[in-house]
Formats: C-alpha cells, structure tokens, sequence
C-alpha cells in the first residue's frame, strides 16, 4: 500500500464569471478509497466531480495524480494525448444518464469492447471474451450481448456502464449519482456490484450522490459540500452519527426514517 | 467565332484553381488529411462529383489526357457529362482507354488495369470523414483524428461480426494511410483497396459538400482495417464476365429477363472492351 494519495487537490476553485462553482477545495483520495460527495443541489459536488475528472478546467489550484507507474503527475500539465491515455486506461466515469456514458446504438458487447480496440486490442475473439467476462460480472446474460443499450431497462444500462469502464481495469472511477432515478431494488443491486468490486479490485471511487444512504452504504469518508465549499469531511460513519457542522447536522436530520 | 459564352480554361477562374491546388499540396504533403478548402458552386448538383470536378479543373493542363468512369464504366450519365464538360470548356482530349489517360476522374471504382507514375486519379468523394457515422460533432472528429484516437473505428467493424459473422463492409472501406491517418476511401467497393497501395499514380480525394480534399502520395502505404482473427478480404465474386470470360475482375450482376435470368460483366467497361479485342469474342 502506498501512502502517497492517489489524487490530491490543493486550492481547487472554479468560478463561473462572478458565481463560485467550488471554492478552495482540499482534498486527498487513497488508493482503494471511496469518497462521497454530498450536498444539496447547487452544493457544487457535480462541479467538484469534473473538476477532479479534467472535465471542466479549474480557475486556481492544483491537482495531482498517482500513475499506475508510480510517477505523479500535474493533470492540469498533461497534453491532450496523455489526458485522453489516462481517461481510457486508469480512470472510469459513470454517468448519472446512461446515455450519456454509453453508444445507444452500438451493441452491449461493443460497448464494451471499445475500450479495448482504444488501447489497441485488435483480436476480435478475445475482445469479445473479455466483454462476455464482464457483461456476466455485472449479471447482464451473453443472449444480451448483441443487443443495443436502447432495449435495456435503467438499472441494466447502468450494470453496462459500469462493465464498459472496468474492463480496462482502471484504478479510479468516477461516479455522478450512479443511482439516480432507479427504484430502491435495482439500487441495491448496483450498490451491491459496486461495494464487491471495490472489495475484489481495491479500486477508488469518487462518488457524487444527494442519497445518504448511498453514501453510508458504499463510501468509506464522506465530504458535506455547501455553496461550493467542503464544510465537513471525515469517516463516513462519524459524519452521519456525530455531525458537527450545523449544515451536516441539518442535513442528516431532513432524512426520512421509514 | 461561335456564340457560346466564354470560360476561363477549365471553367474555373484562375484564383479559384490557384487555392485548390494549394490545398492540394497540403493534403498531399500529409497523406490522409482531410485539408479545409473552399469548394466552389460548379454548374452540376451536389453528389454529381463537383469535388472531383474542381479537382481536376485544378490540376488540368493542355496537353493532358481525361477519362472519366462512373462505377468503373465510360459510357454512363455521369461519366459522359463530366468528360463532355472538360472537353468543352478546356478542350482536352478525352480517352476511355485506361493506359492512355494522364488523369482519370473516377466514382466508386478504380480502373482494373495498373495505374502509372504518369497518372493521377481523382475521386470524388461525398462523405469524407470515416469517424461521421460514430461521431457527429466535426469539432471532434477532428480532434479524434489530431490525436490518432481510432479506437471507434474497430467498434464499427466488431459491430459487423457480431451482427454478420464476418466484417461486412463493402464499400466505404476506412483504411490507415503511411500508418498515420484513418481515410475513407469514398464509395469505392473494398475490392479495389490493395490497389491504393503503394500505387504509383498520385490519389487525390474531392469532397464539394464537404468542402474537403485529401490526398495520398505516390508509393504510400495503405492499410485496411481489420482484425488479427478477421483479416480483410476482398470480395470474392464466384463468376466469369460473360463478355471477356474474366474472373479477376470485380463483376457487376446484371438482370437479363424477369424469369430469373442473371450475368455477371466487368464493371470496368474498357477493361472488358480491351480483353475482348485480345481474344476475341466469345461464342
């Protein structure tokens, strides 16, 4: 285990003209870690979340990274080339919207696959293999294999999303309410895939959610976010029990007990 | 003198043709790039071949020699307006004999016969871009194509095989060329791929929609895509021309009667006459 993090912000602010994104965000992620990420709406987690992924550009602050080959790198320095390298080898993103993160017209297997015809995979056999492995990791059957992600329902595209991210085995994922719009069966379900690859890959998950519950189930720390600043982070079960900031306070009160 | 009006050599104006053929330059000068350039409106419809035809009116000179095929044939609408074209408002000669031509406009086919060094071969080409079908945003594409981030394109052929069995692609065929950019080849079957290696005439690609052109240079290498378990292959044709009995060409089938009735004859027609006048007619 290495004790260097694996991405590390310092003074991570984003400004939208005179409105604040996130401001003077602090923040470090282990290697094997799931953080989440949550706050109200307009709290600045999805902000925070592409800032982290080299989506969107940071006005000020610094971000670092832990390569695979042990070589820590400035994201912000990295050319396009290496970006796009680093995006489809080390890294993961799961859309809130299925059909953002996945080619509806393509079929499931190639989904898949793409990423490993990107890194230069070029035996049909094994590319589709390898999909077949994984499409059965996350319980879609090798009958769907051939079938575009249009005749799939919600918590299936979303098994697919995932599936199509971790076949080249990255080590960070990243997650936009992953569990958005699924009804609480299917949710548990993908929560459940999400926790037993995290157990058998050691990957590290940056999680965005407004659901507590999913950050309580799958998330090791827990950072409170309110207009774009982090008022809380800490242990995931010390920030749901013994919250001290009165937003978090707040926060984990407004949450129905059934 | 007679009343027509009068063109410029070639129809197009000399500024016009000077700014093709810089674009010309550049796309030869990067194999496979499709170079910007300000396609003109030309007294043809869009999808007639105006970017080839702008083109050739770019690199055309007196003493050079035009044939024109559409689907490998002289004698079709397309094919027999374009030549008429050049012949009339640049006098050139025109020729259907493939050997004879110094520069040969084509759509969809490429000539059986081996191209020369003395040659040049313009396409013309309605959808340049190989990534368009898989990606729609232009500003992506080019990116895609600035950071050679091709994974997509075996996508599309993995789609065939696991729809088809086999890479189902016909025409359209994306290749690599000099081992840098994926090209679209236009509409031309796969059968005539191997053909644009290492060829020894000059390539040049015209899209007029699109306004682009891209080129490949004499001796360039061009690869098409494929897979280490499903390798490329040309069509196979499983039949004889029945006019010059050939079974090297690429073959058209034709409908004879409405009781069922086919054949198979080369689609390049001067191939065929050319084989025809060697060996004779066939009984």
């Amino acid at each position: 285990m290495n004790h260097v993090p694996l991405l590390s912000a310092r003074g991570l602010s984003k400004r939208y003209g005179a409105r604040i994104g996130c401001e003077e965000i602090d923040l470090d992620l282990h290697e094997g870690e799931v953080l989440a990420i949550v706050g109200e709406s307009g709290s600045g987690k999805s902000t925070l979340l592409g800032l982290m992924s080299t989506q969107l550009e940071s006005t000020t602050g610094s971000l670092a990274y832990r390569r695979r080959d042990g070589l820590s790198v400035e994201l912000d320095k990295l050319s396009e080339m290496e970006r796009r390298i680093l995006l489809r080898t080390e890294w993961g993103f799961i859309q809130q919207d299925a059909r953002l993160g996945l080619r509806m017209n393509v079929s499931a297997g190639g989904n898949v696959g793409e990423r490993l015809m990107a890194v230069g995979w070029r035996h049909y056999g094994q590319i589709r293999s390898e999909a077949q492995d994984w499409l059965a990791r996350v319980e879609i059957s090798a009958d769907r294999m051939d079938d575009a992600p249009t005749t799939f329902s919600g918590g299936m595209r979303q098994r697919l999303q995932i599936a199509r991210n971790m076949v080249t085995k990255p080590r960070l994922v990243f997650m936009d309410e992953p569990t958005g719009g699924l009804d609480v069966s299917v949710q548990a379900r993908l929560l459940d895939l999400i926790r037993s690859l995290v157990a058998l890959t050691g990957l590290s998950i940056v999680i965005v959610t407004h659901d507590l519950a999913v950050a309580r189930l799958l998330s090791h720390r827990i950072a409170v976010m309110r207009q774009g600043r982090i008022v809380e982070i800490g242990l995931a079960d010390q920030v749901l029990e013994d919250p001290q900031d009165p937003y978090t306070q707040l926060l984990v009160s407004s949450v129905l007990q059934v | 003198m007679s009343d027509l009006p009068e063109y410029n050599f070639a129809y197009l104006d000399e500024q016009t043709k000077r700014m093709i053929r810089r674009a010309i330059l550049k796309a030869i000068a990067i194999p496979g790039y499709q170079t910007p350039f300000a396609s003109r409106e030309m007294p043809m419809p869009y999808g007639w071949g105006t970017g080839g035809v702008q083109v050739t009116a770019a690199i055309l000179g007196t003493d050079d020699v035009l044939k024109v095929i559409d689907q490998g044939s002289d004698d079709t609408t397309n094919a027999v307006s374009i030549r008429k074209f050049f012949a009339r408002t640049a006098g050139v000669r025109t020729t259907t004999r493939t050997p004879e031509a110094t520069i040969i406009q084509t759509r969809h086919r490429i000539p059986e016969t081996a191209l020369g060094e003395h040659q040049v071969i313009v396409y013309q080409v309605p959808i340049p871009e190989p990534l368009r079908f898989l990606e729609p945003r232009e500003t992506e594409t080019r990116r895609m194509h600035a950071l050679e981030d091709y994974g997509v394109m075996h996508v599309k052929l993995y789609e065939d095989i696991a729809q088809h069995g086999h890479i189902a692609t016909a025409y359209a065929y994306p290749v690599k060329v000099d081992e840098r950019y994926v090209m679209d080849p236009s509409p031309t079957p796969k059968f005539d791929n191997p053909k644009m290696n290492q060829c020894p005439a000059l390539q040049l690609f015209g899209a007029g929609r699109e306004k682009r052109i891209y080129a490949i240079p004499p001796y360039t290498r061009v690869v098409s895509l494929d897979f280490e378990d499903h390798p490329f292959e040309r069509t196979r044709i499983s039949g004889a021309c029945s006019l010059c009995n050939s079974t090297k060409a690429f073959l058209d089938e034709v409908i004879t009667d409405d009781q069922g009735g086919r054949a198979f004859m080369c689609s390049d027609t001067d191939y065929c006459e050319q084989a025809r006048s060697r060996i004779g007619p066939l009984s």
